[in-house]
């Protein structure tokens, strides 16, 4: 059984198609990386998996229960962590967990409680109301609530979206604790950072749509190549290089003040001594899909 | 195994008391860091009305209303005045501000809660709050002198009902209003008119035929009408009246889940 399974899943919003023929499964036990740019449709297709959007057409099947008919009883055994910070900010940190705990019907509030505390590492603050808090350690609450109920499949959108970088480290080494301890992940994302960190699976979506789906390595492969050159120089040199790299079939993406030839090893003698050649990376991947530069 | 058992695969019913319970423990939680502020607003109000409508009016004005003392009539209606102020208010304005301010209900309703049993968990913490302040103006009436009759007893009862009714008109124009400030049309056109023609600070009979008519559709006044009978003797009418609340109450509920499944499902 997979835990998520969407065939061919269509949401629109008036004029606006969110989400366009999604095809999406995982499997149990892995964590999946939904990346894409802004507005691919990645937090329409969380809001999807919770029932809080209705899809227009397409079946949609979370841990075996049919959607939406009963989104309720799938959520029980599913956790979110939102994208926007929504805790109660003059209530205090244990009693936030407290009432996600009667929310999911958990037998043992305070147990629970206690384990949520230690996974946040907030047990020092339990007592404290959340707005006396770092903006870290509210992270790591409201990662904790998410997990208050030890849920089979937790769906996290876009979990450091915004965040200073030492924040972000800290959140990933609990996203990678929680991995470990075998919990099926899906996470939406646009750093490239977080999906090659954090994801088994990658699949790009883009304009509502999964556009490729792999390992990161795999994708790697398939679409960039083994290298990368990036070509400094004054720009009428560069849009030569750039024409004739093309000429001969290769992609080639603007990286800043410089060109990036991918797939550079079948390039030979297009690229430039002074150019500096890289790993292939899954940014390369990325910016080839969706025509977006990445974060 | 841990203490957090994986729940069973048990399929979840509709109106489940443990997601009421759950979304009103939240309610409960965030009171406790206010209810001072509250519970003394609500304990002031009434204060100043009586001293100010009863004693005033009655010193220079108006001696008694149908063999009432003024004092007793004003404090005995002033408990519709609270329940109103203290359902349709906060129930407007607290959703309004979890639901687009604080995202409160895109949190709950990632959880196995629906917005039937959000929409009737928050009319029924609203409920019981008011229910609670709206007997403290009859207290304080007691204190300037009413005496306590049995029929008092059922008051809490009355307040409870006719507040389920106005938290869900409040829920329901929260859900409904664009934005905030539209919350100025809904008081000017609803709140303040039912508040005035409730017949607390005087009695319904002596207005034109057609204030009688709304006042006769004003659950306000069909409290106050049961509030009175409470203090001073029942009547039969009194069973319709409480269908009314009731009926209120039933149809806003309805109204409120409708508005809300609209807002907050896509
Ligand atoms: N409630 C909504 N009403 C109208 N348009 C929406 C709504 N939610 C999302 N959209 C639109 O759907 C598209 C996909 O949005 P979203 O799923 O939020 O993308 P992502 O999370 O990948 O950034 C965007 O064009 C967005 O503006
Ligand atoms: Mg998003």
């Amino acid at each position: 059984m997979a835990a998520i399974e969407l065939r061919d899943v269509v949401k629109t919003f008036g004029p606006i198609t969110a989400v366009d023929g999604l095809d999406l499964e995982v499997p149990e036990g892995i964590c999946l990386g939904l990346l894409g740019p802004n507005g691919a449709g990645k937090s329409t297709t969380m809001r999807l998996l919770t029932g809080q959007a209705i899809a227009d057409s397409g079946v949609l099947r979370v841990l075996d229960y049919e959607l939406p008919a009963e989104a309720k009883t799938a959520r029980w055994q599913m956790g979110v962590v939102p994208q926007l910070d929504n805790l109660d900010v003059d209530v205090t940190v244990e009693d936030n967990l407290a009432i996600f705990a009667r929310l999911y019907r958990v037998p043992d509030v305070g147990a629970a409680v206690d384990k949520a505390l230690g996974i946040a590492r907030l047990h020092e603050r339990r007592h404290d109301a959340v707005d006396e808090l770092s903006g870290g350690m509210r992270r790591r609450l409201l990662l904790a609530r998410g997990l208050v109920h030890e849920p089979r499949l937790v769906l996290l959108d876009e979990p450091t979206v915004g965040l200073d970088p030492q924040i972000r480290t800290e959140l990933w080494t609990l996203i990678g604790e929680l991995k470990a301890r075998g919990t099926t992940i899906l996470m939406s994302t646009h750093y490239i950072e977080e999906a090659e960190r954090l994801a088994d699976e990658v699949a790009v979506m883009h304009q509502g749509r999964i556009i490729s789906r792999g390992r990161p390595a795999e994708l790697i492969g398939e679409h960039a190549g083994r290298f990368t050159a990036e070509v400094y120089g004054p720009p009428d040199r560069l849009a030569e290089t750039r024409a004739e790299a093309e000429s001969r079939g290769l992609s080639v993406r603007p990286a800043g003040p410089a060109i990036a030839i991918v797939g550079s090893e079948r390039a030979d003698g297009l690229v430039p001594d002074d150019a500096v050649v890289r790993a292939a990376s899954l940014e390369d991947v990325f910016v080839l899909l969706t025509g977006e530069e990445a974060d | 195994m841990s203490a957090v058992a994986t729940p069973a695969p048990r399929r979840l019913r509709r109106l489940e008391r443990a997601a009421i319970a759950g979304v009103m423990s939240r309610e409960v939680a965030n009171f406790r860091t206010y209810w001072k502020g509250t519970t003394f607003s609500s304990v002031m109000e009434p204060l100043v009305y009586l001293l100010a409508f009863g004693l005033g009016l009655s010193a220079t004005l108006v001696d008694e209303v149908n063999g009432v003392p003024y004092i007793q009539f004003v404090g005995t209606g002033m408990v519709a005045t609270a329940v109103i102020f203290s359902s349709a208010l906060p129930s407007m304005f607290g959703t309004f501000v979890k639901h687009r301010f604080q995202n409160t209900y895109d949190a709950i309703l990632a959880a196995p809660v629906d917005v039937e049993e959000l929409v009737s968990a928050e009319m029924l913490w609203i409920a019981a709050r008011s229910g609670t302040y709206g007997c403290v103006p009859l207290l304080v009436t007691i204190a300037f002198g009413l005496d306590p009759a049995w029929g008092m007893l059922l008051t809490p009862l009355f307040c409870f009902v006719t507040a389920l009714g106005f938290s869900g008109f409040g829920v329901a124009m929260a859900a409904t209003v664009a934005k905030i400030d539209q919350f100025n049309y809904v008081t000017a056109l609803f709140v303040t008119p039912l508040f005035l023609v409730a017949g607390t600070f005087f009695p319904i009979d002596g207005l034109p035929q057609g204030f009688q008519v709304l006042a006769q559709v004003n659950p306000l006044h069909q409290l106050v009408e049961l509030v009175r009978g409470g203090a001073f003797g029942y009547e039969w009418a009194d069973l319709l009246r409480f269908a009314f609340l009731v009926a209120f109450a039933a149809i806003t509920w309805r109204v409120a889940i409708h508005q809300m499944r609209k807002r907050l499902i896509d």
